[in-house]
């Protein structure tokens, strides 16, 4: 019985899904995914999962972000790293990215995101991470997906970007530089991304720490309806030209920091123009 | 015995696996067995000595034959046995064979380890190579001596570079009559499992594993290895595949319940164990693979099918 109506809401959301973003949709992918018998890859995603998960994210795409993309033709084939910013509260920034490079994209691809590590601790949301294609943001993990020629987004700000506060709304956080470690190591083209809207889709005043430690969560910011849910701001996506680096991977932080510095810079120009591009932030 | 080739020793041969490396090596080589439990359905030709690793008779068997080789997988796990024993037995079991390997001139020690080791994480990167720290005694201290016996064959492998020791270190194995913690859990009918992980499992062949040992005998093979399957599953495709109905335990629950359960002997698996359904501890086995040109025989379906004496 419970299976019977997993299986009916399985396909029903799947239904919805190529309703959507049209039934063709897997035939639009690039490439062969390694999946066995069991239809997963070594590290967990199902496409046939994925394709039912994602109903919701896709009708959020298209109906309540209404969302925008500029130059996603300029990814490239091949491995690459997407590098965004990060906002929103709920990492639906990420999300729409995803959307976008699977139903946008020609051909379609299924990216990869890396999260933190205390996602795999969470019930549910671990396992349903794991077979969409997030993986455990480790170096290792990063670096064995690259060399399978995949493509993977990363938020170089990280966690203190997401649940920032309003005022700090489309300033670029601090970089980590382990992005660009893994790029000259496993020579890969960097493609900035910029995301216009998500950063007041939930605006937060407050960031309740003693809540937040308590619940073993990163942060704990409160928007003025309490949850952070999001507002239907419209999401516009701007995807740059790739950017090529060389160089060698253990070079000191003040080396990779020159290269580190020429992304953030080339994000925060897409951002501004984005934002002057903008009449509105609902529509 | 008349049969004066020089042996390959086997430790722990009265074992599942110790039987299937038994059973596939005497036809091409002298067997020589050591094991403190009857050898049941033993071949004619392969020798067995009845005696605790421990003891100093396990010396006599190294001078009285010309030994060129070891197995060493006299390694035990059991819950239930008290801390001091099996630390006692494990690291000093393996002190003596590779003291006895050192002394003998043997040229060839391969040692049984585990990707246990490793320890299942919510920080493990998703397939860990030969080089990731073996953190499994931060949260399980009951596998310290097994960390122990793959630190004891490490140093080993560095102090004697005129011996070739390999250091094997397979995912979990299952098999027909395999006892071991996974195979026992996969057999039950309605096991636990946590609600909402469904962390991606390895598992290999009780067989596949005999062939490797055996492989590793082979002349320049040398150093630590991962060593995989046919490949990754969810767990919950694993008992779909069994056709058994797991019980979803919410993890908070699970816990202390199991302690519970655990100290009072209602259970056999202490909570530890539960880390191993929740979080990754799998492994990259390319290094062996492209090294020794292994694949394994038998596919995943059966793999896991054979947990129920298939």
């Amino acid at each position: 019985m419970n299976g019977r109506l997993a299986e009916a809401l399985k396909q029903g959301l799947r239904k919805w899904t190529e309703s959507m973003a049209g039934d063709d949709l897997e035939d639009r992918l690039a490439g062969e995914r390694p999946e066995n018998e069991y239809g997963v890859d070594p590290f967990g995603f199902s496409l046939e999962y994925a394709l039912s998960a994602i109903g919701p994210f896709v009708w959020l795409y298209q109906k309540y972000f209404r969302v925008q993309t500029f130059g996603i033709e300029k990814v490239p084939r091949g491995r690459v790293l997407l590098v965004s910013n990060h906002s929103g509260q709920l990492p639906l920034d990420g999300a729409m990215i995803g959307v976008a490079m699977l139903t946008e994209a020609r051909p379609g691809r299924a990216i990869r995101s890396m999260v933190m590590n205390w996602v795999p601790t969470l019930p549910f949301v671990s396992t349903f991470f794991a077979r969409v294609g997030q993986i455990v943001g480790t170096p290792e993990n990063c670096r064995r997906l690259l060399e399978k020629d995949e493509a993977i987004l990363v938020f170089p700000e990280g966690q203190k970007a997401i649940s920032k506060l309003f005022p700090l709304r489309y300033q670029l956080q601090d970089f980590g530089q382990g992005f660009m470690r893994l790029a000259l190591e496993t020579n890969t083209p960097i493609v900035p991304v910029a995301v216009i809207g998500a950063e007041e889709q939930a605006p937060a005043f407050v960031d309740l720490k003693p809540v937040a430690k308590l619940l073993g969560f990163p942060a704990f910011p409160l928007t003025p309806w309490g949850l952070p849910l999001p507002l239907p701001t419209r999401y516009r996506l701007y995807f740059g030209s790739p950017l090529f680096f060389t160089g060698r991977a253990d070079d000191d932080d003040a080396e990779l920091e020159k290269k580190v510095k020429v992304v953030k810079a080339a994000m925060q120009t897409m951002i501004d123009q984005g934002l002057k591009a903008r009449k509105a932030v609902f529509w | 015995m008349s049969d004066d080739r020089a042996a390959v020793v086997v430790t722990g041969i009265s074992g599942n696996l110790g039987r299937v490396v038994a059973k596939q090596l005497h036809l091409s080589e002298r067997v020589l067995g050591i094991d403190r439990r009857p050898f049941v359905g033993r071949p004619k030709d392969v020798e067995h000595v009845q005696v605790d690793l421990r003891k100093k008779k396990t010396d006599e068997v190294f001078r009285r034959n010309r030994v060129k080789a070891v197995i060493h997988m006299g390694i035990l796990h059991d819950p239930r046995m008290s801390a001091e024993d099996h630390h006692s037995f494990n690291v000093l079991g393996t002190t003596r064979v590779l003291e006895c390997a050192a002394r003998y001139g043997v040229k060839k020690v391969v040692v049984l380890s585990s990707a246990n080791v490793y320890g299942p994480s919510p920080n493990n990167s998703n397939f860990l190579t030969e080089d990731a720290p073996l953190m499994a005694a931060s949260r399980f201290p009951s596998v310290r001596d097994l960390i122990e016996v793959d630190m004891l064959a490490h140093g080993f492998f560095w102090k004697h570079p005129e011996i070739e020791t390999v250091v094997l270190r397979p995912v979990h194995i299952v098999g027909p009559s395999v006892k071991n913690a996974p195979s026992n859990y996969l057999r039950l009918e309605r096991p636990w499992v946590m609600s909402g992980f469904d962390p991606m499992v390895q598992l290999i062949h009780v067989e596949d594993v005999g062939r490797v040992l055996i492989d590793a005998l082979k002349p320049g093979r040398k150093g630590v290895y991962n060593v995989v399957g046919p490949g990754e599953v969810p767990l919950s495709a694993v008992f779909r595949e069994l056709g058994h109905r797991p019980r979803s335990v919410p993890h908070v629950l699970a816990r202390p319940v199991l302690h519970t359960l655990f100290k009072y002997r209602l259970a056999s698996y202490p909570p530890e164990e539960l880390d191993h359904i929740q979080f990754l501890c799998m492994v990259d086995g390319s290094r062996w693979a492209a090294e020794s040109g292994w694949t394994p025989r038998f596919s995943m379906r059966e793999t896991i099918r054979s947990v129920l004496g298939e």
